[in-house]
């Protein structure tokens, strides 16, 4: 007996066609980003620079961190509401352990180690409780998440008293973070050459915007922690449960699965990537912001969507949160080299998040079809 | 015949005031495809579920090649070959046959002698060769079963069953959701595993399924199995008279 040879020829013919479908949908999204950045080339002056390029890198930096982990939650059918606020925990506590340690009399050198590690630490928090009230607890993710929401905002601002920012880093201080945050492994001088980890004291003021970092160190840091979370998502144990869950909780729970620890482990990586985020914005913007991930975060759950994970589960990956998270910060930076007023961002942003969703249900109604042949 | 592979005696589970299963005996030889029949509400899913571990019986006792597995948590009593295989499958449709199935208990190997990685090629060689066994081609392995007929997807589902050497395999309806050609492959699926000398319990309310592969059928009805039919003495009438419980009357069936 051979099934599935059944209706033979037109099975094959419907399962090109579902290739072709699938190829479309999963590389729509880099075709778009070419397209972009060959459209802005040609009509903006300064796009198409390594300077600028690498500035657009630098950019999409804190988004491309925070979709990193909300991945691996929608991938579960989730959504993590709450890490936008996660990032300014993490930036405020980071920036206040620093201030008090320096102030207390501490190497510079330890307090930002210290600070570094607290701020990760407190970023696990919110992404513990909200796996907790998802596994167990059995709150919708959105409830949850969006509880946090307000829990993580409110704590950011305690500890910053209110304020806007952290007061009180000192200059030294200061000078350290931005040599990490603003610094790079190699740059590009003009008429000088390449020139590994800082410019050269003696280089005249004159020359120093056009120097070009060649490897800013927050998108050599982001790039390490995409490809580890990719390489763990793509090729593990760990990664193909993350699929399981997604694609059925009922059949993970059945094969044995540990689907609640599973969840748990998901938050809190989803917090892990945000808190990153807001260590790597302390140290580019040398101020501890409650509110450094508020616009951001949108736009993270825009850059899973564009990359084609599906909001239902079981379908996505990194690199297409990478390339979601290029293509706003292209069109963050392209639409200001062309002029257009910065609103416009918005607007062409959630038309793309809106052709991304219908490009992945139209594979899904491709696929129903297949499936009642 | 030889002795059963499977044994319950006399198991009993209430809900509440409810006797969903009332004092049955029931036994499932090497080798033959047992029907188990009855209304909705006869008692045939919480029968299956005290034999799978999902239900704890409250008397009574389950032995599965001579051991006691009565109270047993249902993934020891898979883990000793009893295989349940449910209508929605239990599958992750969003990914391909191979990560079917190894679901959850999938082999890595040492990537660089160092990373652990799932181990693809490995898992849907295997897949391939448990497929081949069942007689069963599948177009593309590297397909997601999403992209698969519901036949298709119930073979995958036996698959997996066989390859981690399932020794009783238990399906409910599973030819409830398909279209004609489609269950007519799975009753062959059932079939071979019968030529395998696998059991197979099989829930059912179609009576043409029944007809074409049980080798004996056991009637439900409020909770007591009713008859016991060897294939040769069956015929359709004789069954659905059981089932809506107009034989043991003595009553003439007054036929729908």
């Amino acid at each position: 007996m051979a099934l599935g040879t059944g209706p033979g020829k037109a099975k094959n013919q419907s399962l090109v066609n579902a290739r072709f479908v699938e190829f479309l949908t999963k590389s729509w999204s880099y075709l778009f980003l070419l397209g972009l950045v060959i459209f802005f080339s040609l009509t903006g002056t300064g796009f198409f620079s390594v300077r600028n390029f690498s500035s657009i890198l630098t950019t999409s930096t804190l988004i491309m961190l925070m979709s990193i982990g909300q991945t691996y939650v929608v991938i579960t059918a989730g959504i993590d509401l709450s890490i936008g606020w996660t990032v300014g925990l993490s930036s405020v506590t980071t920036a206040r352990v620093m201030r008090d340690l320096a102030a207390s009399g501490a190497d510079v050198e330890f307090a930002m180690l210290a600070g570094v590690f607290g701020g990760l630490a407190v970023a696990l928090i919110p992404g513990l409780v909200n796996g907790v009230l998802v596994a167990r607890v059995k709150v919708p993710p959105f409830i949850a998440t969006l509880g946090m929401f307000g829990i993580v905002r409110g704590v950011a601002f305690l500890l910053t008293d209110g304020q806007q920012v952290v007061r009180g880093l000192s200059a030294e201080l200061r000078e350290a973070l931005r040599l990490i945050g603003n610094g790079s492994l190699l740059f590009y001088i003009p008429d000088h050459g390449l020139q590994w980890f800082s410019l050269p004291p003696d280089l005249p003021p004159q020359q120093l915007r056009f120097v070009s970092q060649l490897l800013p160190y927050p998108v050599l840091i982001t790039a390490l922690v995409v490809v580890i979370f990719a390489f763990i998502l793509a090729r593990t144990k760990f990664g193909r449960h993350t699929y399981v869950i997604g694609g059925s909780e009922e059949a993970a729970r059945r094969s044995g699965i540990n689907v609640d620890r599973h969840l748990i482990i998901i938050y809190v990586i989803c917090g892990f990537t945000a808190g990153i985020a807001g260590v790597l914005h302390l140290f580019r913007f040398t101020a501890g912001a409650p509110q450094a991930g508020e616009a951001a975060l949108l736009s993270s759950v825009a850059a899973v969507v564009i990359g084609g994970t599906n909001l239902f589960g079981g379908e996505g990956d990194i690199m297409g949160a990478v390339v979601g998270s290029l293509i706003i910060a292209v069109l963050q930076t392209g639409l200001v080299i062309l002029n257009i007023d910065s609103i416009w961002q918005f607007i062409v942003v959630g038309v793309v998040i809106i052709i991304a969703v219908l490009v992945n249900q139209l594979q899904t109604a491709l696929e129903r079809l297949q499936s009642n042949v | 015949m030889s002795d059963p592979i499977l044994t319950a005696t006399g198991v009993s589970k209430h809900f509440g005031g409810l006797t969903a299963v009332d004092n049955v005996d029931f036994d499932v030889y090497p080798g033959e495809v047992v029907a188990l029949l009855g209304d909705n509400g006869a008692g045939k899913s919480t029968l299956i579920k005290c034999i799978s571990g999902v239900y704890r019986p409250e008397s009574g006792r389950v032995e599965f090649n001579g051991r006691d597995i009565t109270h047993h948590a249902p993934a020891d009593i898979r883990s000793r070959g009893i295989e349940t295989i449910y209508q929605d499958l239990a599958l992750a449709e969003n990914l391909d046959v191979g990560a079917n199935v190894f679901l959850g208990k999938e082999v890595t190997r040492r990537l660089f002698g160092l990373l652990p990685v799932t181990d693809d090629g490995y898992m849907r060689q295997e897949a391939a060769g448990a497929l081949d066994e069942l007689d069963i081609h599948i177009p593309s392995l590297t397909q997601k079963l999403v992209n698969l007929s519901g036949g298709q997807r119930q073979a995958v589902a036996i698959a997996r069953a066989m390859y981690w050497n399932a020794q009783l395999v238990i399906m409910d309806e599973p030819t409830a959701a398909l279209g004609v050609p489609e269950q007519r492959k799975v009753l062959a699926l059932i079939r071979s595993l019968r030529e395998g000398n696998i059991p197979v319990i099989l829930i059912s309310h179609t009576m043409h399924d029944v007809m074409a592969v049980a080798d004996r059928m056991v009637i439900m009805r409020r909770g007591r199995v009713v008859a016991n039919i060897p294939r040769a003495d069956a015929t359709e009438e004789l069954i659905v008279r059981h089932i809506v419980g107009s034989a043991e009357n003595g009553e003439n069936a007054v036929m729908i």
